[in-house]
């Protein structure tokens, strides 16, 4: 395979991911929405953590950037916060800025089609703001940052030479997707019940069917196990099974196929790296992850994405030489 | 004035001309409504594609589109074969220029150019004395401005010889008039643009460093930020090679690399949209952060190609310009094809002297100025400006020349109330690598305003497609 300069790869790779953030913040968004719908009294008056309006920032670790911007926690504040909010670099606003900046830095390495998608989304998001986003219905609008999501993924696919760009734009993707849905599986430990009595119920099982469908994970739950929810088959469906587009498996899957393309012996560490935690999905049993704790493993989990992040910088988009 | 300029559709009598007919035609029959909505079509593509370009002094990042007008400018087989003829000399001679003044300096010995004018000039480049360059070729890339006075009268304005920018825009608009006009090219009588990256490359390729087979040629952008980073982008991938900034390339023994993800790669030949005094910061200016440490070593040690050369301003410069058409003769011993606007140089006394008492028939032009900023264009201008020219001109004679307005030509354009006539000017992209080549067209600016002679797109100017016909 040809070699790229090493700052377009960057470029590609943060543009990837930041779409991907940008479509995964959607998601959560719409979990948090569908989830606040529900019925829920706090457990404990001023418990503010525990509010479902909470649970997004804490699962991106926004929620220090949060305070020192809003007054108090309201649907409203965390809803403006994470789709329009230029100071917060993780906003769906500025993911797709990033992304579209990127986009701009390397038109060169991506095909016209490419661009001109990133850039019409770009301009779309540009006219939007907190109350067209209302007037629309919130879901409405969550519902169209996964679909410009979709169009670019589909665009990429549909257009680009398979050539090292698209591979270290596809290893952006699914290095975030990964991320992203261990944060979203994540969401359910941040969620608490009105009493422990309730472990099972209705308001559990609307909980996990809303973190399901998020995850476009509802039918393929229904196909698969023609079963009652459980947490248990969540964690397999979401973790470990590989024929889920956004399981953990399925995106180590890609991770691990594409570096086995990119990499040569300059590359041994970021080879191990990758696929230990390939092998972990691989080879892993529910059993196992439920015993270690779901939260445990998925925080253990979201260590190692990073340090692999890092390797693959290091190896390819920031060289030291 | 605008009434004795020639219009290059109608001729004074009211009659269309020739080569304007079948696009007159045209016009007439379409539905006014389906063109207003052709132009709004226009402007979302514009902005999707995003040809748009940064407009220094407004808030950083501040990005427009230069207004596209639908109205072509059309150019008859005989009046471009003119000036096919004329830019090929011209830009010949200027090559033979570079090649003389940087090495024996012939034309200045025989005494056909002051030598005190081109040694003295801030854009003589002494680093580049004595060495030698590929093909002897300095100006790869020449975007010169022509505007037309009358029937087969054209008189170069500049001839752009740095970093000329604009053929983008060329290519962008004959695209966007193909797709929404498909109609207007059935006939098959528009010859085609845009082979033009594919004759860059060619001629790139073929200026590599000695004893290079296959040499690899990359663009470099002072970056994102820059006014023309469209087209640095655009062009890098039409001719698909890498469009690299500074900091992606380093030199070592006096070779250039690009950072890959594979280690160092060599690069040869190095298409430059960045100015001489930012490429090199251990040759040039130091504070530059867009520059190669070592590029002008390895450039000397004839390890790389730059294109354009090093030192190509002082071919262009405006002091320098009124010396052409001798250049032509000395160097071709031919007489210029395509004629020179007679020019004022205010460091003589004479010329002086006449250009202050008829300030406000003239245009004013700082010597080193660029893109339509500090000029002054008399007959539009106030007395207040007058008297701070005045100024100007006599605190430093040496900085200006004047030349008189010309009455440039126009051209049916859509403004608010309808069509009417505004000045253009047209920038034709002479390549020279193994031979001389350019493609049929080039871009054509007109000034928007009603009676405005300034085509800058920093100035209000738009852009038109321009149709040489078959």
């Amino acid at each position: 395979m040809t070699a790229m300069l090493s700052r377009h790869a960057n470029e590609l790779f943060w543009m990837a991911r930041h779409i991907e953030r940008a479509e995964n913040t959607a998601r959560l968004l719409d979990v948090t929405y569908r989830t606040s719908l529900l019925p829920y009294e706090p457990q404990e008056p001023g418990l503010a953590w525990a509010e479902p309006w909470a649970v997004p920032l804490i699962a991106t670790g926004g929620a220090t950037a949060f305070y020192q911007a809003y007054p108090q926690l309201s649907a409203e504040n965390v809803l403006r916060f994470m789709t329009l909010d230029a100071g917060n670099a993780s906003s769906i606003l500025c993911c797709l800025r990033a992304a579209r900046e990127s986009a701009r830095a390397v038109r060169g390495a991506i095909t016209s089609e490419m661009y001109e998608d990133l850039n019409s989304a770009w301009l779309e998001m540009r006219g939007y703001d907190y109350r067209r986003i209302q007037a629309m219905g919130v879901s409405e609008f969550l519902e169209w940052v996964k679909m410009r999501s979709h169009l670019f993924r589909g665009v990429t696919f549909g257009t680009m030479l398979r050539d090292e760009a698209y591979h270290f734009l596809r290893l952006g993707t699914h290095i975030e997707r990964a991320d992203n849905t261990a944060r979203i599986l994540d969401t359910k430990y941040h969620i608490l019940l009105p009493s422990a009595a309730d472990v099972g119920g209705a308001v559990d099982y609307y909980q996990w069917a809303s973190l399901l469908q998020s995850l476009s994970g509802f039918e393929s739950y229904r196909k698969i196990y023609s079963d009652v929810i459980s947490p248990r088959r969540v964690a397999e469906l979401l973790i470990l099974r590989d024929d889920m587009p956004r399981s953990l498996h399925s995106c180590l899957n890609f991770i691990d196929d594409t570096l086995e393309l990119l990499c040569d012996d300059r590359n041994r560490e970021l080879r191990r790296q990758s696929g230990e935690l390939h092998a972990r999905l691989h080879f892993g049993r529910t059993d196992e992850i439920i015993r270690y704790g779901l939260h445990e493993y998925l925080m253990d989990f979201l260590e190692r994405v990073s340090r692999l992040g890092d390797e693959i910088s290091r190896g390819f988009l920031v060289p030291a030489y | 004035m605008s009434a004795a300029a020639y219009d290059e559709m109608t001729a004074a009598d009211g009659a269309i001309r020739p080569h304007y007919r079948a696009f007159a035609d045209w016009l007439e029959r379409t539905d006014k409504a389906r063109i207003a909505q052709k132009r709004d079509e226009a402007e979302r593509a514009f902005h999707r594609v995003g040809i748009t370009f940064a407009v220094y002094g407004e808030d950083a990042g501040t990005e427009r589109l230069i207004p596209f007008d639908l109205v072509p400018r059309i150019i008859s087989a005989d009046e471009w074969a003119l000036l096919e003829r004329g830019l090929k000399q011209r830009v010949r001679a200027l090559n033979l220029f570079l090649a003389d003044v940087y090495h024996d300096q012939r034309i200045l010995k025989a005494g056909a150019i002051p030598a005190d004018r081109v040694l003295g000039n801030a854009q003589y480049r002494r680093e580049m004395a004595g060495v030698d360059v590929p093909g002897g070729i300095y100006a790869h890339i020449a975007g010169v401005d022509i505007v037309r006075a009358g029937a087969g009268e054209y008189y170069v304005l500049e001839d752009n010889l740095r970093v000329p920018s604009g053929v983008s825009y060329m290519l962008e608009n004959r695209k966007m008039m193909m797709r929404l006009f498909p109609e207007l090219f059935a006939t098959r009588s528009i010859l085609p643009v845009h082979h033009y990256p594919d004759l860059l490359l060619e001629n790139l390729r073929a200026v590599g460093p000695k004893g290079e087979e296959s040499p690899t040629v990359a663009v470099l952008t002072p970056g994102a930020y820059n006014s023309a980073y469209f087209e640095h982008a655009f062009l890098a991938q039409q001719m698909g090679v890498d469009l690299v900034e500074g900091p992606d390339l380093m030199v070592q023994n006096d070779t250039v690399y690009m950072r890959t993800t594979r280690g160092p790669r060599r690069v040869h030949v190095i298409y430059r949209r960045v100015d001489d005094d930012f490429l090199d910061p251990l040759a040039f200016r130091r504070d530059s952060m867009l520059g190669v440490p070592g590029l002008f070593a390895a450039y000397r040690a004839g390890r790389v190609t730059l294109a354009n050369a090093i030192g190509t301003g002082v071919a262009d410069d405006k002091s320098i310009y009124p010396y052409v058409p001798d250049m032509i003769r000395y160097y071709l011993a031919e007489e210029p094809i395509l004629n020179n606007v007679p020019t004022y140089m205010l460091y003589k006394p004479q010329d002086r002297d006449y250009a202050l008492a008829h300030l406000s028939d003239l245009v004013v032009k700082e010597v080193h100025g660029a893109g339509g900023y500090g000029m002054l264009v008399g007959p539009t201008s106030t007395a207040e400006e007058r008297e701070a020219f005045r100024a100007r001109i006599l605190a430093a004679p040496d900085k200006y020349i004047a030349q008189p307005t010309l009455a440039l030509s126009t051209c049916p354009t859509f403004v608010g109330a309808g069509v009417a006539p505004r000045h253009i000017d047209l920038r034709p992209y002479v390549l020279s690598g193994a031979d001389i080549d350019l493609v049929p067209g080039g871009l054509t600016r007109v000034a928007l305003r009603e009676g405005s002679l300034v085509v800058n797109s920093s100035q209000g100017g738009g852009t038109k497609d321009t149709w040489v016909l078959a």
